[in-house]
């Protein structure tokens, strides 16, 4: 920057209080910031991947354990929490509408709506795991392979028709189950991080802190829940659909 | 104040490559609704038997309902041309990674044990 611009802008000096002064323009600010959120994103983006990677060799090794052990999935769960996790994006979404509009009483009602839809997810993530610790499915804690070795005891297994493992295969339905606690576990922290945030926003949002022009906030913290809900629009196809008839 | 659609400060438009963009409802809601069929598409196709094609069509519908959130949703269609370049060369980086472990992966003898 040449001096000349620097002086002109001393001198007219009217940014906007939530402008910092390092930035020439808000929307400058903006980009940056928006830029450095979508950094953070693409790290979020190997990570998960990484875990999908393992996922899939996996899968591709032990093929019958993992079909078998995706069986135990009730699909129907896993359906209502995609259209939960949908619906809190759109609300999401539309809470930034609002923000950039400056409606602040819509602005309140879409976090509080996205703040209980990331509640009612958990709460079916919830009812999913006690199902895993009841029959015994979590891996490293007194494993059960019964669903995979006697399957016809097993209902899941009854309906999707399996046949019993043997037991060098049946005992790869442990990795099945290790790789749906790290990728389900690690997707539902998020969620918690996410609705803590939320509840902190909903307060600022109440006293007018994102409906004055800077929606920053608002923004990044969509882009951040926008992307959690991705990740699961690939959790659920992988885990719980592509081995329905895979037998 | 007196409009509450116009946010920008008044400096918003000589400097910079775009304006804001404020995607309106209406997208929102377009999106969010083709995201609920495309939902319920992949839960019927996997009632379906199509042996390999089941989990093909499976990850091409979550890929169609990822793309469309990215540019709608998370606004990138709508953004600089930083943040869609951004965002293309993470997603490259992404499948060059996931594609050549694979790869390697599923062709090596190294096989089933």
């Amino acid at each position: 920057m040449s001096d000349s611009t620097a002086i002109a802008h001393e001198a007219h000096h009217e940014h906007p209080s939530y402008q910092r002064h390092h930035f020439e323009t808000v929307e400058q600010q903006a980009d940056a910031t928006n830029f450095a959120m979508w950094l953070f994103l693409l790290t979020e983006i190997m990570f998960f991947g990484g875990l999908f990677t393992a996922y899939l060799i996996y899968r591709n090794w032990y093929y019958p354990a993992f079909v078998a052990a995706s069986h135990q999935l009730n699909v129907w769960w896993g359906t209502a929490n995609t259209g939960v996790l949908i619906t809190s994006s759109f609300t999401m979404a539309m809470g930034v509408w609002c923000a950039e509009t400056r409606r602040k009483s819509g602005l309140v009602l879409c976090l509080i709506l996205t703040f209980l839809l990331g509640l009612v997810f958990l709460g079916i993530k919830t009812i999913e795991y006690s199902e895993k610790i009841e029959k015994h499915h979590v891996p490293g804690f007194h494993y059960s392979l019964n669903s995979f070795l006697h399957p016809e005891t097993d209902e899941a297994a009854t309906a999707a028709g399996d046949k019993p493992l043997p037991l060098d295969m049946a005992r790869h339905t442990e990795l099945y189950f290790f790789l749906y606690f790290a990728m389900t576990g690690m997707h539902a922290l998020h969620m918690i991080i996410g609705i803590a945030i939320l509840g902190f926003m909903i307060f600022r949002a109440r006293a007018g802190d994102y409906t004055g022009g800077h929606v920053t906030f608002v923004e990044n913290f969509g882009l951040y829940w926008h992307f959690v809900d991705i990740v699961w629009i690939f959790l659920f196809p992988l885990l719980y659909l592509i081995s329905r008839h895979a037998n | 104040m007196s409009d509450p659609t116009k946010h920008a400060p008044e400096h918003a438009a000589v400097h910079g490559e775009h304006e804001h963009h404020v995607t309106p409802p209406i997208v929102y809601i377009v999106i969010f609704a083709t995201l609920l069929v495309f939902t319920a598409l992949t839960v019927g196709a996997s009632f379906v038997e199509m042996g390999v094609f089941n989990p093909i069509v499976a990850i091409a519908i979550g890929v169609v309902k990822a793309t469309l959130v990215v540019l709608f949703f998370m606004g990138v269609k709508y953004s600089t041309k930083l943040t869609k370049l951004t965002v293309g060369a993470g997603l490259f980086t992404f499948l060059v990674l996931i594609g050549m472990t694979l790869a390697d992966y599923f062709s090596r003898a190294w096989g089933r044990w």
